[in-house]
């Protein structure tokens, strides 16, 4: 029975949503951030934190493990050489979703998910910027 | 069988209906830029949250 799973299934076939996140992770690792709708942000953030534990363990069986969820290599050796490094002080909450408002054709309420040590690609931005615009 | 006796007029309906109505969004005012924006979001003019710049916006 599902009584009382309040996790969205997105409508999609369990194969479909593991698919999805899978991609959001892997595109939240190769970009840094990535924005996307806030009920999407939410599971994929869970996976992402999930994929950084492993990571934490840096043995061939995580690797693979990881390999395993995210399907992807190149990514899962990006994942192990660059983000999990800089999650190293932390003991998880290694992600942020921040709320953007609702986009305009369906209304859905869209979200930034991003690392919380992990600066974004984007060079225009800084955790520490302090110029008013 | 139990029936309506009368037409329910427009009024009778339009005003069942009110209480209908979404409610409005909350609006705040987005303490860098001063702009309205919504509560708990980035605010969409400056790209600011929580004091600090979370991304970009194009007419800056």
């Amino acid at each position: 029975m599902r009584h009382r799973k309040e996790s969205s299934r997105l409508g999609r076939s369990s194969a479909h949503r593991k698919a999805l996140m899978a991609s959001l992770v892997c595109n939240l690792i190769v970009q840094k951030r990535i924005t996307t709708t806030l009920t999407k942000a939410r599971l994929a953030c869970r996976l992402a934190e999930k994929m950084v534990t492993v990571g934490k363990k840096a043995t061939l069986a995580a690797r693979r493990q990881a390999v395993a969820e995210l399907r992807r290599k190149d990514v899962v050796a990006k994942l192990f050489d660059e983000i999990v490094p800089q999650c190293q002080n932390r003991a998880g909450g290694y992600t942020r979703v921040l709320k953007l408002g609702k986009r305009g054709s369906d209304s859905s309420e869209m979200a930034l998910l991003e690392w919380v040590d992990v600066l974004p690609v984007d060079k225009t931005v800084t955790k520490t910027d302090d110029t008013a615009s | 069988m139990a029936v309506p006796k009368r037409k329910v007029s427009k009024r009778r309906v339009r005003i069942r209906r009110a209480a209908h109505r979404k409610p409005t969004p909350p609006v705040g005012t987005c303490p860098e830029c001063g702009a309205d924006s919504q509560p708990h979001r980035v605010c969409p003019s400056c790209g600011h949250y929580k004091g600090r710049q979370v991304l970009t916006v194009d007419a800056d």
